[in-house]
Parts: structure tokens; sequence; C-alpha cells
């Protein structure tokens, strides 16, 4: 699934990353600890947290996650924005909770 | 091949960019994928360490055909008890850096899953020097 389609099915604010679209989405990891996501995550993840700072595209970047779902409303802060864009790697944005967005997200993605 | 890095103290900013750019290089030198991807947990929370931590250090980065060798050295302020600073959940990490969503006592427990060899000194008041080895043909 693209995150496009994540973006359309769920109704998510898309901020910053556009370029990284039509990445395919191949699972989702839920944790507001970075190391605890650089730890267990893997390729082509949806990541989902309440974290609104730059070192979350670092991590994103660093294990080729597809995505970054923010919780709550929040918002990416200026710079995570910026570096958003310049990987290609989508934050998008839900006014629901972590654990409402999870289970439409697992919905979605299991076989 | 041989790469060297500087990382700053304190700069959170740049945390994360030396360990991008060993990633590009691995992958340049087509190195395994599964390789690679252990390589970068452990290359970023030893230089998230540093950034958390330390007032500067560097990451020196070997490849051979065998292994990869990571370096990393700060001048900083040392680790007092090394044995306790790998007990998984301990951390040192100052109130604002857990804010973040670091210090959460999980870096050094990824390095050590995700080298073949660790070996960690340090000196109070000095700075600490992490060695990291993985074997590229082996596996694990």
């Amino acid at each position: 699934m693209k995150v496009s389609e994540l973006v359309n099915n769920l109704g998510l604010k898309v901020y910053s990353g556009e370029s990284g679209i039509d990445k395919e989405v191949e699972g989702g990891y839920v944790s507001d600890l970075l190391s605890d996501v650089m730890g267990n995550a893997d390729t082509g993840m949806a990541w989902i947290t309440l974290q609104t700072h730059k070192n979350v595209m670092a991590i994103a970047s660093l294990k080729d996650l597809a995505c970054v779902i923010l919780v709550k409303g929040l918002e990416p802060d200026p710079d995570m924005a910026a570096q958003s864009d310049k990987e290609g790697i989508p934050v998008l944005g839900t006014s629901g909770q972590a654990f409402e967005i999870t289970g439409k997200l697992y919905e979605m993605i299991k076989k | 091949m041989h790469y060297e890095y500087a990382i700053e103290g304190g700069n959170f900013s740049k945390a994360g960019l030396a360990s991008s750019e060993v990633k590009k290089k691995l992958r340049q030198l087509n190195v395994d994928n599964q390789v690679v991807k252990r390589v970068v947990v452990a290359l970023y929370e030893a230089e998230v360490n540093i950034v958390a931590h330390a007032y500067n250090g560097t990451m020196n980065v070997e490849i051979d055909e065998e292994k990869i060798l990571l370096v990393l050295q700060d001048s900083g302020p040392g680790i007092p008890d090394i044995e306790k600073a790998m007990e998984e959940g301990y951390s040192t990490a100052s109130p604002e850096v857990r804010e973040m969503g670091f210090g959460a006592g999980m870096g050094l427990s990824n390095i050590k899953k995700n080298v073949d060899h660790l070996d960690i000194s340090s000196e109070i008041g000095k700075g600490t020097r992490v060695e990291m080895i993985t074997y590229i043909n082996r596996g694990r």
C-alpha cells in the first residue's frame, strides 16, 4: 500500500515530504522513544509518534521508513518539515490519538 | 577504505549526519543490506551518545573486504561505570534530552545487539572510546 492511500483512506494531513507520497508502506511502528525505533522498526514502516523534532527524520531516513504520522494534531517543527522535504519522507498528521490511528492502520495493512 | 567525520557535542540538529554519510558509502560499496542495517543502528547510537554526553568527537570508519571497523572517540566527561552504562534502561541523559525521546537507556544495548565486537574504554574527565567491528561476510 502506498503512503498516498493511507492519506486518502485515513484522512491524514500531509505536512511535508510530498515527493515520497508513492513510497510503499509495509507495516507500522508506534513509539516515542527514539532508540526503540532505531533498534526495532524496519524498512518501509509508518512511524506513529508524538515527537515533532528534526531527529525523527534522521531516524526515519537511516531506517528507510515509509513515513511519519504525528498524532493529536501535532505539527512538525520547521526544521523537521524541512528535513522531511529534503529526504522525501512524508510527515503526515491526524487529530486522533495514537491508539485510534494505529488500529485503523493495522486494519488496512494486515493481510 | 577509510573515512573520518567530526561530531559536535550538544548539537542535536546535526545528530545522525555522520551515520547517514557512512550509510551512503556502505551502499555505494554494495555492502550487504542486512549488514548495512545493523551497522547503521550501532553507528547512530554511538554518534548520539557523543552528541548527548560529550563535548566533541570523531567517527572513524575503516572498511575492508572482511569487516567494518568503527571507532568513535570523544572528549567528554567519560563513563564512571561502563558495566552499569551497559544495563538496559540505565541512562544519565538530561531531562531535556529525555524529553526529545532520547535517554531511554537503550543505546548501548542497541549497539551490542548490532555489532560482532564491542569494546568501550573511558577515562573520567577525558573521554570515551567505542570500538565496534562488524564482519561483512560472516552474517553475524
